[in-house]
């Protein structure tokens, strides 16, 4: 019999993936309630608060974070036919398109921050208190997505170093598959965001 | 007396002697073996335990004397350390993470987790976890004084070092997390050919029910604990009122967790006790089905009911009756196993082993643990009863009378299994008793110190609770004899034990056909199930 060090069990990778998904999901959860509570008991404040996010560079983000996604099933299936150099290109691009997105959120974040709008800063203690919590979410969540978004970029650069030394082929692409499914978790969480920050004006 | 498999401890060709990458402390820390990884994880969970009883028993000495042994801020740090040690470090990750580990994989007749390195990056991260909460309690500002439960607001304001204990506590979590994940990817993937679903032991049933616990509850703790560190190091104020938060929330958020978490200590418990109870009555279990699936159905009923923690925190009736009505219902798959448990030992042919001893006690205090919970599970009663001590005690009989026992029956079952010794039967008998007797006495006291209006956490108290107190802190003291007794015995018999069989308990299970200790992958020859 084989030893257990040599077997390979796509399926299992796969439960295992799904498995971790489910809880982020959950860790996502958390803040998704504290936004529903929030947002039902301040949602005259959180209306107010909104205007003050930058619509086009948001739906711009959308754009990039959508298009990745796009980027990273097709580098899977460049795999699978066998046409490495493709999939490294699209996973480079899926890397690129992170960063961009990282840079973009950077100059929201530091123009809000410019207008002295951020955690307990003495404007923020101004205002309302569904404002502070509005912002608060607001940083938090971004914050924490955006640390997701990074993570993921480390994760692909790996990808990117497994394609080209062959350890991610045709055969044996589950690695690569499960990094797919986590960038496009990723990917929905931004999409549920956008919409709870940006476009309740 | 063993049926089958009447080999002895076989050290040479076992786990034990497996030659690895590694030499010396490395071959433990980097080994990816399940075994390994379970014994060390034993190691540390009995460290933790045996340093929570220190607290233990200072809180006690310090109640018949209050002021006299300890400050009053010095007491609220004891008790805090005491609750976050037993716990984040001994109880909840317990009886997974030792025996889990050790046997889930034999038991199903796999070499070994599905993600073995992933099984020791859980480990590692334990470390980690263990690390910064001993950190904080020596970094400015002192040990934590909130409670194991970091209420909001006073968990942001306090002046210990918080931002740090609660770090270590969601790298726990997520350690959790990650050996839910494996343990129900394992029972998916790695059943040995023939081992069906309704032929899993019940041990495995509840790991794989504590498993989706683990994954489904712990996160939001792990969210929850982030808002405490941003409350603190960025002044994000969610659960502050003067930043528009609701500390209420936080106390939903953490019941969240916390609540299933009850499941995660008790559910995997109770899997002990129904491996041990049948190969000691000489039968199967009666009402194999009902067995297994009450332990899914204690895992998905009690998702909701973390309120009753909070019927006197501000909820509505309606939303507190549902939530009242939901814990009568969680009561009830319960209730199946100890029915089931009894009805297996009826007409058996009961041999009165040690670890029959302490399964039929956590019998015991588990139903009284259990009942109680239904009185402070009304709404009426809990009034009365909310945040005193006979919530203390509850709870004892609970996690320490239930999960506690539970992993004492695991150790002196399992024993011969995992070290391939034989320990003294008598000895641990003696301790047996001494220790249940202690209990008693320990924590009954506190159901009618409770009663009479004895309020929890309490430093100091009114003349007329002096005697109960005194009761309640002699039984720590018998007590605590009752595990120096078990814990001795154990020991000598690591070192001076007479050899194990295969099978000292003529059980069942796949684990006893394999030599004891278990060789490097865990079968010579697979194993058939029939």
């Amino acid at each position: 019999m084989e030893k257990s060090g040599e077997q390979r069990d796509h399926i299992g990778a796969k439960y295992g993936m799904w498995f971790f998904l489910f809880t982020e999901i959950l860790f996502f959860g958390g803040m998704f309630i504290l936004y529903s509570v929030y947002r039902a008991k301040y949602a005259h404040d959180f209306h107010l608060a909104a205007a003050e996010e930058n619509l086009l560079l948001g739906s711009i983000n959308t754009a990039v974070l959508l298009t990745s996604s796009l980027a990273i099933a097709l580098s899977i299936s460049a795999v699978k036919n066998g046409n490495y150099r493709l999939s490294v290109k699209l996973q480079t691009a899926t890397v690129l398109m992170g960063l961009a997105f990282l840079v973009i959120k950077y100059f929201e974040w530091t123009d809000k921050i410019s207008k002295g709008i951020y955690p307990d800063s003495p404007v923020l203690l101004k205002i309302s208190a569904g404002q502070i919590l509005f912002f608060g979410l607001y940083y938090v969540m971004t914050g924490l997505h955006g640390l997701h978004v990074l993570i993921g970029i480390v994760v692909i650069s790996f990808m990117i170093y497994f394609t080209r030394a062959g350890d991610i082929t045709s055969e044996n692409f589950s690695k690569l598959e499960n990094t797919g499914l986590y960038w496009h978790f990723v990917d929905i969480v931004w999409i549920y965001l956008f919409p709870l920050f940006y476009l309740i004006t | 007396m063993g049926s089958m498999g009447n080999g002895t401890s076989d050290y040479g060709n076992s786990f034990y002697r497996e030659k690895g990458r590694y030499k010396g402390i490395l071959s433990w820390l980097m080994s990816t073996d399940h075994k390994r990884i379970g014994i060390q994880y034993l190691a540390a969970i009995l460290t933790f335990f045996s340093i929570g009883v220190l607290l233990g028993l200072l809180i006690r000495l310090s109640l018949i004397a209050p002021g006299k042994i300890l400050g009053q801020n010095t007491y609220n740090q004891v008790f805090s350390v005491h609750g976050i040690l037993m716990i984040f470090l001994f109880i909840i990750p317990g009886v997974p993470v030792a025996f889990g580990n050790f046997f889930l994989p034999i038991m199903i007749g796999a070499r070994d987790v599905a993600f073995p390195r992933l099984n020791r990056l859980t480990w590692w991260l334990y470390l980690t976890g263990a690390v910064l909460v001993a950190l904080s309690l020596f970094t400015s500002g002192g040990p934590p004084d909130t409670g194991w439960t970091f209420y909001a607001p006073y968990s942001i304001k306090a002046q210990a070092n918080i931002t740090l204990a609660v770090t270590g506590v969601f790298v726990l979590g997520f350690s959790s997390i990650l050996t839910g994940l494996n343990f129900v990817t394992t029972i998916h993937r790695l059943r040995a050919p023939g081992m069906t679903w309704f032929k899993l032991p019940l041990f495995v049933w509840t790991l794989y029910a504590t498993g989706w616990v683990q994954m489904l509850a712990t996160p939001v703790l792990a969210i929850t604990l982030v808002f405490i560190i941003l409350g603190r190091v960025f002044g994000v104020g969610f659960f502050d009122p003067s930043k528009g938060g609701d500390p209420i929330l936080y106390e939903h958020l953490f019941w969240t967790y916390s609540h299933p978490a009850v499941y995660i200590m008790v559910l995997p418990a109770m899997g002990i006790i129904s491996e041990v109870i049948p190969v000691f009555a000489r039968k199967t279990i009666f009402g194999y089905k009902a067995v297994a699936f009450s332990a899914l159905g204690i895992a998905s009923v009690g998702y909701f009911v973390w309120g009753h923690h909070m019927f006197t925190s501000g909820m509505s009736d309606t939303a507190r009756i549902i939530f009242s009505f939901i814990t009568f219902l969680v009561a009830v798959p319960s209730g199946i196993k100890i029915f089931n448990w009894v009805s297996t030992l009826y007409k058996g042919s009961i041999v009165g082993r040690a670890p029959l001893y302490f399964a039929l006690s956590f019998i015991f205090l588990f139903s009284i643990g259990g009942l109680t919970g239904l009185i402070i599970g009304s709404l009426a009663p809990n009034l009365h009863l909310h945040g005193t001590y006979f919530i203390v005690a509850h709870f004892h009989y609970v996690m320490f009378g239930g999960a506690g026992f539970a992993m004492l029956t695991a150790l002196h079952y399992w024993f011969p299994k995992m070290f391939g010794k034989m320990y003294p039967e008598k000895p641990a008998k003696i301790g047996w008793f001494i220790l249940f007797s202690g209990f008693n006495l320990l924590y009954f006291s506190m159901f009618i110190l409770g009663y009479k209006g004895m309020p929890r956490r309490y430093f100091d108290y009114p003349p007329e609770y002096f005697n109960l107190h005194l009761m309640s802190t002699i039984g720590s003291w018998i007590l605590a004899a009752g595990l120096a007794i078990i814990a001795g015995n154990l020991l000598w018999a690591l070192f001076r034990g007479s050899k194990a069989p295969a099978d000292p308990w003529g059980g069942k299970t796949l684990e006893w056909q394999t030599a004891s200790p278990p060789p490097a992958e865990n079968f010579y020859e697979m194993p058939a199930v029939k």
